[in-house]
């Protein structure tokens, strides 16, 4: 077993990174051990455990970067991970935001009753003075009786402080203590160690109030949200365009038609490989071949906006802008039996269902996450599906790609409505801090873009090569024709598509940018594209998505948000057909 | 009376809370706590959620909620 891929080593030392939920772990948890996390300015960025592996003064140890949390006493589903965590630490790095000093203590004092090692990392120690904020770090020493670490995260001061005293944690020798009387304890230690100085609203404090008021958040959400739109189809169009559909149509089609001509110039392997030809020339787009539109499709059609979208949202993340949408749009997610964070899940969900459907664990009840994870995936199409449906769309006009959204939206809100009606259970109200605005750092941006770029390099393009083989399979050995008649009645009959079409049904378990790109060949006009576009976004989600989805639903409930999925997707499709196809 | 019916601009000193436990530890480890002094930032409109500041730090919480925390205006 090779130990650099092992993250987890049995008989190291287990050190846990646990605070409040924003206040700078994940960014602690890179420095600490190298490895890249996802951080963002947003409370609930983490919702799982991570472990990665630190060295100190050449001993090797766990670190886990565990999910933010205000009190031992969970109130969501990350939250319980965090706890459950505690169990296993040896050293509790309890990470601590100094600029909300008094309200991050009341975990810290839970922390120091639990008979483990902590030492704290007092971070975001910059902003202190900005804030007019002084913390007397020796006496707070002192009454905690643990060692305390001023911390600035992301510019990595304090961390070898942190590291070189983390021999000194300790575990306080303290009774346990009621809530009153912690809340004591918090006040005295507070008023002993901190004094605040006035002073006035800031700059970025007044843009924070603007973007919240709705007279004109609203407004600014929407210029936002426009320009970020805009931002990602301009140049995305502008790279397929000009630079890679020209690489590939001028360039690589030629070479690679050559060398597979030179020892198989025709017959299956061809067609495996290059595909079939359209109109006697290579069509990226619809020939099917595995080094063909198995390449085009991930490099060329989808990466692009893959990328692009992935820079936008770390930018939104990385600002804070999120939890001021949330505040926005709260109102109608109420109406849907959701609050205002499932919209965190909508958007990491508009890049790829599965870190989307991770993420409505930052809410708190059953009925919430039920909702936010079966409208997640019947209504939030990824990106890599949405650069498909612009791909084979757009040739025809914008308004046919606003049916799909419209109709994508519109059922989002309705679907939203019924399920807070029939589904039993809570659906509390919005509760969250929001953090001030940062300004992001151009090298944390681009880490994280490219960070979940990669993932899509890495788990998608292969699945994605794998879909355009099967689809090779499913037309070589006649399969095509079986699944066809199979599916006839539902897709003839009742959709109004050809039957071949059930080659995209199938496909799109795997892979639903491929099954779009399926559709391509089948000559359908452009109301018959967008039905069945809008089916394959809603009839189930793709197997990834599916997965990540039975663990966190469980069994019971996902069968039933399955049957959800494929009776709208009847019902809408039957209407869509009947208004767009007219027959 | 209740920190819903405070005006936005205004600023206002926690004095009570009503609801459970688990509730009420919610409240004050998010900051609200009984003696702060609370600013309503904004109030979205039809029932929507208040966005109140304490201590410099910005919180959203729903209208039933801020109907169980009692304020006196300064």
């Amino acid at each position: 077993m090779s130990l650099k891929h092992k993250n987890e080593k049995k008989g190291l030392k287990k050190i846990l990174l646990m605070g409040n939920p924003n206040v700078g772990k994940s960014v602690i948890f890179s420095r600490l051990t190298g490895a890249n996390v996802i951080c963002s300015n947003y409370p609930g960025t983490t919702v799982d455990f991570t472990k990665g592996i630190m060295r100190i003064k050449g001993e090797r140890a766990n670190v886990i970067d565990v999910p933010g949390t205000c009190s031992l006493e969970p109130v969501n589903k990350a939250e319980e991970v965090a706890v459950k965590m505690l169990k296993e630490g040896d050293i509790i790095i309890n990470v601590v935001d100094a600029t909300n000093f008094e309200r991050n203590l009341y975990l810290t004092i839970e922390l120091l009753e639990q008979n483990i090692r902590v030492i704290v990392a007092l971070n975001m120690w910059d902003d202190v003075k900005h804030k007019g904020i002084n913390i007397d770090v020796k006496e707070l020493e002192k009454m905690l009786n643990v060692p305390i670490i001023p911390t600035v995260a992301v510019t990595g001061e304090g961390i070898k402080t942190l590291v070189s005293r983390l021999d000194e944690a300790k575990s306080p020798d303290v009774k346990p203590k009621s809530e009153e009387e912690k809340w004591i304890e918090i006040g005295e230690i507070v008023k002993k160690v901190q004094t605040v100085k006035h002073r006035h609203h800031t700059f970025s404090e007044r843009i924070s109030d603007a973007t919240v008021k709705p007279v004109t958040g609203i407004p600014i959400a929407i210029i936002v949200l426009f320009l970020v739109f805009q931002f990602i189809i301009t140049i995305g169009n502008f790279v397929i365009e000009e630079i890679l559909d020209p690489f590939f149509c001028n360039y690589y089609g030629p070479w690679i038609t050559g060398i597979v001509s030179s020892f198989a110039p025709s017959g299956t392997l061809h067609d495996i490989l290059v595909g079939q030809f359209v109109e006697g020339e290579l069509d990226f787009a619809q020939s099917f071949g595995l080094l063909t539109t198995g390449l085009y499709v991930p490099f060329v059609m989808v990466l692009p906006f893959v990328t692009l979208f992935y820079l936008m949202l770390g930018l939104l993340e990385d600002v804070g802008y999120l939890p001021r949408i949330a505040v926005l749009v709260d109102t109608i997610f109420h109406r849907l039996g959701l609050h205002g964070s499932a919209i965190v899940s909508v958007m990491l969900g508009l890049g790829c269902n599965v870190p989307g459907a991770l993420s409505t664990r930052i809410l708190e009840t059953r009925k919430q996450r039920f909702i936010s994870a079966t409208l997640l995936a019947i209504c939030v199409p990824c990106m890599a599906q949405t650069a498909m449906i612009f791909g084979i769309l757009g040739r025809y006009g914008a308004g046919y790609i606003m049916i799909v959204f419209s109709t994508l939206i519109l059922l989002y809100l309705l679907l939203g409505f019924i399920m807070k009606k029939l589904i039993k259970g809570e659906s509390p109200e919005l509760f969250m801090e929001i953090p001030p605005y940062r300004k992001p750092s151009l090298t944390a941006l681009m880490k994280k873009t490219w960070m979940r770029v990669r993932s899509f390099l890495v788990e998608a393009v292969p699945f994605v090569i794998l879909g355009v083989f099967i689809v090779n399979i499913l037309y070589i050995s006649g399969a095509i024709d079986i699944l066809g008649n199979i599916f006839a009645p539902v897709l003839v009959g009742w959709l109004g598509l050809p039957k071949e079409a059930a080659g995209a049904l199938i496909v799109g378990f795997l892979r639903k940018d491929v099954a779009v790109g399926m559709l391509l060949p089948l000559g359908l006009s452009p109301m018959q594209l967008v039905v069945a576009s809008t089916m394959l976004a809603i009839y189930f989600p793709c197997i990834a998505t599916f997965v990540v989805l039975i663990r966190e639903l469980g069994v019971k409930d996902m069968i039933k948000s399955c049957i959800i999925m494929l009776s709208v997707a009847l019902i809408v499709g039957g209407a869509l057909r009947l208004i767009l196809l007219g027959v | 009376m209740d920190l819903s019916k405070l005006k936005p601009g205004k600023i206002a000193r926690i004095v009570g809370l009503e609801g459970g436990h688990g509730f009420k530890r919610n409240l004050r480890i998010k900051g609200i706590k009984e003696g702060k002094n609370i600013k309503i930032i904004a109030r979205q409109p039809v029932g929507g959620p208040l966005v109140v500041e304490v201590e410099g730090m910005q919180t959203v919480i729903g209208r039933g909620m801020a109907r169980k925390i009692f304020v006196e205006e300064l």
